[in-house]
C-alpha cells in the first residue's frame, strides 16, 4: 500500500457520524435500564470499541492509509492496554468489584 | 477524493510529518493509558465522598460526547474542503470544529465547577484526585486543539492555506480525532462503568 490512497468521501463521513451517535445513545439507553446492569461492562466496553474503531478507521483514515501507521499506533496502544490490564490485576481491582 | 498530503520522497514511502506524528499519537496512548490505569486501580477505594455514584451527570456529559463526536464530522469536512481547494467551506468547517471543542470545553468548565462546589476537589478523595488529572490533561488537549485550529483558521484567511498544505490540517485532524477517541474510552471508563 503506497502513500497516495484516497480517502473515504464525505458519504462515508457522515454514514460514520450516524452510526457514532446511534451507538452512544444504545451506551446511555443501556446505562439507564436495569436488566442491563449485570452484563454493562461487556456491552459498554464492546460499544466503545466499536467508536474508537470507527473514529481510527475512517476519521483518522487508518483503514486506507500505509500499514506502517497503524503498526505506529497500534503497537503503544496495544502496550497501554496490556499494562493497565496488569496493573488491574496486580492491585487486586478485579476481586475487589466481584467481592472476592 | 485524492490523498491530502503533498507527497515527498522518502525511504519509507510515506509522509515524514505524518509519520512523526503518529509516533507522538502512539506516545500519547501511553500517557492516557496510564492515566486511565491511575483511575481504575483507585476507583471505588476513596473512604470518603462524593462518589461518582453521587456527583457525575451522565445527561449532561453525553451532551458533551456527542460534540466532541460532530467535531470529529466537521474536521474531516474541513480537510476535505481543504483538498479540493474550497476555501469558503474549509473556514466554515474549521471554525465550527473549533467552536464545537470550546463548547466541550464550556461543558466541562461547568462540571469541574458544579464539582468543587459540591465538595469534590483533588486533595479530597481518591476519586478527585485521579477523576480532575484524567480530565483535565484531557481538556488541555482539547484546548491545545482548539487554539491550533484557530491558528489553521487565520492561515486559511490569509490565503496560505490552500490543497498544497493540506498536509497541515490532515495532522490537526489526526490530533484532533486522538483527543475524541481518548474522550471515548474516558467516558465509558469514567462515566457509564460503575
Amino acid at each position: 500500500m503506497n502513500e497516495k490512497q484516497a480517502h473515504p468521501g464525505v458519504g462515508t463521513y457522515l454514514a460514520v457520524a450516524g452510526m457514532l451517535t446511534i451507538i452512544t445513545l444504545v451506551e446511555v439507553g443501556v446505562f439507564y435500564v436495569p436488566a442491563f446492569q449485570k452484563v454493562l461492562a461487556p456491552i459498554l466496553i464492546t460499544l466503545s470499541a466499536a467508536k474508537f474503531s470507527l473514529v481510527v478507521m475512517f476519521y483518522m483514515h487508518l483503514k486506507s492509509d500505509h500499514r506502517l501507521f497503524t503498526l505506529i499506533f497500534t503497537a503503544p496502544l496495544l502496550i497501554a492496554v496490556a499494562v493497565a490490564v496488569a496493573l488491574l490485576f496486580l492491585f487486586g481491582v478485579f476481586a475487589l468489584h466481584t467481592g472476592a | 477524493m485524492t490523498h491530502a498530503a503533498s507527497v515527498h520522497h522518502t525511504s519509507t514511502g510515506v509522509d515524514n510529518r505524518k509519520l512523526g506524528f503518529w509516533t507522538f499519537i502512539g506516545s500519547e496512548c501511553l500517557l492516557f493509558g496510564s492515566l486511565i490505569s491511575t483511575y481504575l486501580v483507585y476507583k471505588g477505594r476513596s473512604v470518603r465522598g462524593p462518589t461518582p455514584e453521587e456527583i457525575l451527570n451522565i445527561p449532561i456529559t453525553s451532551l458533551s460526547t456527542f460534540d466532541l463526536l460532530m467535531s470529529s464530522l466537521a474536521m474531516v469536512l474541513a480537510l476535505a474542503a481543504v483538498t479540493r481547494g474550497d476555501k469558503i467551506w474549509a473556514r466554515v468547517w474549521l471554525a465550527t470544529t473549533a467552536l464545537l471543542g470550546a463548547i466541550f470545553l464550556g461543558f466541562q468548565a461547568y462540571e469541574f465547577t458544579t464539582f468543587v462546589h459540591e465538595g469534590l476537589t483533588l486533595q479530597v478523595n481518591l476519586f478527585g484526585s485521579t477523576f480532575f488529572v484524567l480530565t483535565g490533561f484531557h481538556g488541555g488537549h482539547v484546548a491545545i486543539g482548539v487554539i491550533w485550529l484557530l491558528t489553521l483558521l487565520v492561515r486559511s484567511f490569509q490565503g496560505k492555506l490552500g490543497p498544497e498544505k493540506a498536509m497541515n490540517v490532515e495532522v490537526a485532524g489526526l490530533y484532533w480525532h486522538f483527543v475524541d477517541v481518548v474522550w471515548i474510552v474516558i467516558f465509558t471508563v469514567v462515566y457509564l462503568l460503575r
